[in-house]
């Protein structure tokens, strides 16, 4: 498997200072991001695919990615697409044009979630203070996506990197999520 | 030297420095590596605690887990943890430990009379003496019982510590670090398998740290111990956890274990959780929980003083403590005769071997020979004396004739016991194994695997070192084997010495004194003795399930570890049946005492639930806003001004709705997009009303039921399209809707080419409501026609909000011209802060939930959980407008058509009107048709909402009301302590009934 970043879409929000910044794990907010929720029927995914700029993953739990776009799996029907910030109304559109006629929906969720990078040699090991999915290589290698909760909040988690994560949770619930995030991770600055 | 029964050398601890602790005060001294019991014990201190029912002086009786007399209380940080077992107790520098369950001194307690009035209190006491007369028991029976049951105190302020979690994966867990589970998880690890090893110990090893007559290797056990461990230290795929109980076997190998972080330190860093619980789903496991010693049941076995065998051997070799000067050994079996050689080699006097047996083995008794220790086959003992501590010990002949002859008295100031040994089956029994009876060794052990586990060495019933290390090594390659399908080759340690033992003992034993009036005890930290068994027995109890709660025996910590199997075989006897047709009771988790904060862990404060917050609550803390919980949101409840109370605020935030304006954050309410072809067919299919008709741009009141027919939710849907609708929802009903509609869209219309997506956090929602809500907007809002004619009442319309594209509903829950605008949720707060600068210019305000309630009771809208409660059909509510009439189907239309749902005197929603028009009614209080029923009558319905209506100037209520509907005008009356009040049932619309209000 890759040692490879999955994909450079997420960056950390150049405005926002770090949220947590220790030697071994460190946490930053994302920038904003255009994000979709694709749903559709099999028949219609390849179509979905050219018009977004990469093909729909559909192997449970993966993503396929470009510079400039990543397709999550979510559900046997449900895909969550990412985009530049600026790239909302493009992708929209592409897609609604290229599907016309044919059942699908997709809604814009941009602003539904927020997102944080946890990055480092604890990284998995944080997430793991809060989420039951085993963070091993062998079983969650760079690339792959799931929903799932940490602690009483649902989130989803990308790993991006072999030491890098995106976490995210709606936006509602990231006070929470990021909170005890800072709170599991105390215990790494003991001596 | 101030520990006068510390040896001269040997033992693990580190004798280069002392460590101070205190015991009841008195300040002692130790060593690292001591536990508080072998720092005890090397200041000579036995009497540790005092026993529960009868108060006896008691002592430690064991070195490990299963201790159930020398229950301590340790002070930190101003409060004290209590029942601590002091053999787990590690000691560090300025540990205070208190013993419990004694008044006023340890040395000297009231309680102790117990002992003495003992043929008082049989086994069940409880159940025979506190039955009558019936009406003692609440006030005199269970308060003198409360007083008097439990151990130790409980802290009294609120936990200092932190917890912390962690979840883990692996494919071998082994929990055991004694021979046999070393041995597994080398195996295991060798083959790259991920291995966690984990020991409730301090540190790995287990009996083998106490080992010094075997080798090897040819080497002392404990280096081979800490060559294993290192090795295993040094591999990437095997994580060690000293410290660490697996305390709980549950369902698909799920483990969970628990990690005393910082409990042994004596001024841990505040970042580190005191301890961690470890959720951990293991592939295989292996439970190497070895086996512990069987206590010898002969009268006056409790005294302080009389230990296990293994114990005292542990507490000499490796903790280098001498359990006394001058030691008699008891036994039945081979193993305790070494705990006898190890003592005499250290210089301690053993005044003799008393072996059940008749011709113990010739080896160990010409070992004894040569150590001049004297050695009485064929004898039991048959008391001890002694108060404190035992000092001397009555000795009986067995007889052939079963009958035990006097055999003189014999000063000791320690007493090493062993009756054998018992198998840790507890994890085994967890995972839902059924244990077999093994009658060569005269033990339960492991059965048929239910779960991926296998048990090794004496866990499994095996004894001996040589066997340990095979049976761990097999099981650890195995459970690799299985987990990943990788095996590895590794050179298999051989050991010398260290043999299997023979022999040993279940049940009471003999003895020649009066049995009504001596006691042998079964089970130490429940003081239940083997005549209580017996008498369980008389008394009708047949099975072990049975005589354990009648007599509490095997119902303390060590879940009958160390009492079961003498228990059995007293009950065996008595009943005249086999052992096995007894039964045997269940092990549950936890494995040993478990505290409450590991469960709670993150889960408290801040964190104990998610605290959902919208764009505006920055805003509504700045302008001192309360709030009110809303599920896991944080709404704004009302905005006192100038020192203003709820009742002034909430009248002052009404009025200004009605008269000018108010901005009110909606955000919270659950927002559903339903987007397909379809998207019209499922909302005719979910909700009661009709949709297809709905235009775009057009919104409509949805009421949603459960296949019963009950109201489940509400809220206004908006047609975006012909292809998508903008579903709205209660705060609370979000996630339970939404569950819903995707429960039927997957289970009985997958034919549907529709899909929901959650938007709820998506949108910040701005509700302006009131006369100049159109002004209040409008300077914001581009690209529509706000006038009446081109956004009416119930309808939606995409524009932008000062640049950013927003979705307009003209809607209202108070009855006044309204809007709510959506946003994406990051301009909200920018939006929010337009608006309310806006609504000033228009002497608005904003107001909370509060004044929302009341606004929306004046105009009749029900909220969904307040005015219903799940048994309120539309009809009920007065809401059979909002059932299409020609609809083929919705979700609860069969339910509708039960008898019982179109049946009379359905309690139905109403209005009320007190009589007296400054009398507001409690909400929840109870309505009748008569003005004082008779006590039992029951009510004809309840008050569901009750405000002040500042626009009508008197109180309103709304209610459900047995044949409401019919009831208008007629008078009912609340009775309540103060006397009855008369309302009278109106219409549940109290303003502006024709809805002027709503259309400008």
């Amino acid at each position: 498997m890759s040692d490879l970043p999955a994909s450079d879409l997420i960056t950390p929000d150049a405005g926002e200072a770090a949220i947590l910044g220790l030697a071994s794990v460190s946490i930053l907010k994302a920038a904003p991001l255009t994000r979709l929720s694709f749903r559709a029927r099999e028949a219609s995914l390849k179509k979905a695919g050219t018009a977004f700029g990469v093909a729909l993953p559909v192997k449970p739990l993966t993503s396929t990615t470009t510079a400039k776009r990543a397709a999550l799996w979510m559900g046997p029907d449900e895909w969550t697409l990412l985009a530049p910030e600026e790239d909302l109304q493009a992708v929209a559109v592409g897609i609604e044009g290229k599907l016309d006629g044919e059942p699908h929906a997709l809604v814009d969720v941009s602003d539904r979630s927020d997102a944080v990078i946890v990055t480092g040699e604890r990284a998995a090991w944080l997430l793991n203070t809060g989420i039951f999915v085993d963070f091993s290589l062998e079983s969650f290698p760079v690339g792959t996506v799931t929903r799932t909760l940490f602690h009483k909040s649902p989130v989803m988690i990308w790993r991006i990197g072999p030491e890098a994560f995106v976490v995210e949770a709606w936006g509602s619930f990231m006070d929470y999520v990021a909170g005890l995030l800072v709170q599991c991770a105390q215990e790494l600055e003991a001596v | 030297m101030s520990q006068p029964f510390r040896t001269e050398k040997g033992g693990r601890i580190d004798r280069t420095g002392e460590l101070t602790f205190t015991f009841d005060g008195e300040e002692m001294h130790g060593h690292a590596g001591d536990t508080l019991a072998s720092a005890l014990l090397a200041n000579g201190v036995h009497l540790v605690g005092r026993s529960f029912k009868y108060h006896r002086p008691r002592g430690i009786l064991s070195a490990g887990s299963e201790e159930p007399n020398a229950l301590v209380g340790v002070y930190r940080k101003g409060d004290q943890t209590p029942n601590l077992r002091a053999t787990q107790v590690e000691l560090y520098h300025g540990l205070q430990a208190v013993s419990q369950n004694r008044f006023p001194s340890l040395g000297f307690d009231v309680g102790a009379v117990n002992d003495l009035l003992s043929p008082l209190f049989p086994a069940g006491f409880y159940y025979k003496t506190f039955m009558w007369p019936k009406s003692f028991w609440d006030r005199v029976y269970e308060p003198i019982i409360r007083a008097a049951a439990g151990l130790g105190k409980p802290p009294k302020n609120p936990d200092h510590d932190t917890y912390g979690n962690l979840y883990a994966h692996c494919d071998v867990l082994v929990a055991g670090s004694g021979p046999s589970g070393l041995a597994a998880a080398l195996a295991a690890a060798e083959t790259g398998a991920r291995v966690i090893l984990c020991d409730e110990q301090a540190e790995f090893g287990g009996s083998l740290l106490s080992e010094n007559s075997a080798t090897i290797d040819g080497k002392d056990p404990a280096i081979w111990v800490a060559e294993i461990v290192a090795r295993l230290a040094a591999m990437d795929n095997v994580t060690l956890l000293p410290r660490t109980t697996a305390f709980g076997y549950f369902a698909h190998n799920f483990i969970a274990l628990a990690e005393r972080v910082t409990e042994h330190l004596s001024d841990p860093d505040p970042r580190l959780p005191r301890e961690r619980l470890w959720q951990v789903r293991a592939k295989e496991v292996v439970i190497a929980a070895g086996a512990i010693e069987r206590p010898m049941v002969f009268p006056e076995n409790d005294r302080p003083g009389i230990l296990l065998a293994d114990a005292g051997r542990t507490y000499l070799n490796r903790y280098g403590v001498k359990v006394g000067h001058k030691v008699l050994v008891a036994t039945a079996c081979d193993t305790a005769w070494q705990a006898a050689f190890d003592l005499a080699d250290h210089g301690v006097e053993v005044v003799a071997i008393a072996d059940l047996r008749e011709s113990p083995p010739e080896s160990l008794v010409s070992i004894a020979a040569a150590r001049g220790i004297r050695v009485e086959a064929g004898c039991v003992v048959t008391g001890t004396l002694g108060r404190k501590r035992v000092r001397a010990a009555l000795l009986g002949r067995m007889m052939t004739s079963g009958q035990v002859a006097a055999g003189g008295q014999i000063e000791c100031d320690a007493l090493l016991m062993s009756g054998g040994w018992t198998p840790t089956v507890s994890l085994f029994s967890q995972s839902r194994g059924k244990v077999v009876w093994e009658a060569e060794t005269g033990a339960f052990v492991p059965g048929k695997s239910v779960q991926k586990e296998r048990s090794a060495g004496a866990a499994n019933g095996l004894y001996g070192l040589q066997a340990s290390l095979t049976d761990g090594y097999a099981a650890g390659e195995g459970a690799a084997r299985a987990a990943t399908g990788k095996s590895a080759t590794i050179n298999h340690s051989r050991t010398s010495g260290g043999e299997a033992g023979t022999g040993g003992t279940l049940g009471a034993l003999p003895h020649d004194r009066n049995a009504s009036r001596v006691k042998a005890f079964v089970d130490y930290q429940n003081d239940v003795t083997a005549k209580d068994v017996k008498l369980a027995v008389r008394e009708g109890m047949q099975s072990i399930e049975h005589i354990k709660r009648y007599t509490t025996t095997g119902m303390a910590t060590d879940q009958g570890r160390l009492s079961n199997m003498n228990a059995l075989q007293i009950a065996s006897g008595a009943l005249e049946k086999p052992l096995t047709d007894v039964g045997l009771t269940t092990f549950r988790q936890p494995f040993t005492p478990t505290t409450f904060g590991l469960f709670a862990g993150v889960s408290r404060g801040d964190f104990f639930d998610p605290v959902r917050k919208t764009p505006s609550h920055d805003w509504v803390v700045e302008k001192g806003g309360l709030f009110e919980d809303v599920g896991q949101w944080k709404r704004a409840w009302y905005f006192p001004k100038n020192g203003e109370d709820m009742h002034a605020a909430v009248e002052r935030e009404c009025r200004t709705v009605r008269e000018s304006v108010g901005l009110f954050d909606a955000s919270t309410l659950g927002k559903i997009e339903v987007a397909g072809p379809d998207a019209a067919e499922f909302l005719e299919r979910m909700y009661t009303n009709p949709w297809k008709k709905l235009a775009p741009g057009r919104c409509r009141y949805g009421l949603l039921l459960n296949d019963a027919g009950f109201i489940t939710d509400d809220g206004v849907i908006g047609r975006l399209a012909d292809d998508r609708f903008h579903v709205t929802t209660t705060t609370g009903g979000a996630p339970s809707v939404f569950a819903t509609m995707e429960d039927y869209l997957q289970t009985e219309w997958p034919e549907l080419d529709v899909w929901i997506t959650s938007t709820t956090d998506q949108y910040a929602v701005a509700a302006i409501q009131g006369p100049k809500a159109r002004e209040v907007i409008a300077p914001f809002i581009e690209g529509i026609d706000l006038s009446a004619e081109a956004l009416p009442h119930m309808s939606v319309k995409e524009a932008m909000f000062r640049g950013i594209p927003c979705r307009l509903f003209r809607i209202s829950f108070t009855g006044e011209l309204g809007f709510e605008i959506n946003v994406p949720r990051r301009h909200g707060k920018m939006m929010w802060e337009t608006l309310a600068g806006e609504i000033e210019k228009h002497g608005g305000t904003a107001y909370g939930t509060e004044a929302m309630h009341v606004l929306r009771a004046e105009k009749g809208y029900i909220i969904i959980g307040q005015d219903t409660d799940g048994t309120v059909t539309p009809q009920d509510a007065g809401m059979s407008w909002a059932i299409g009439k020609n609809k083929f189907d919705f979700v609860g239309k069969r339910g509708l058509e039960r008898p019982d749902l179109k049946a009379e005197n359905r309690k139905q929603l109403v209005g009320l009107l007190t009589k007296d028009p400054k009398i507001k009614l409690e909400e929840g209080a109870q309505v009748t048709t008569l003005e004082n029923p008779a006590t039992g009558t029951p009510a004809d319905g309840h008050v569901t909402s009750s405000y002040y209506s500042p626009a009508l100037g008197r109180t309103i209520a709304l209610a459900i009301v047995r044949n409401g509907h019919a009831l208008e005008g007629k008078t009912l009356y609340v009775p309540m302590p103060e006397g009855s009040i008369p309302v009278e049932v109106t219409g549940t619309v109290f303003y502006d009934k024709e809805g002027a209000r709503l259309n400008v």
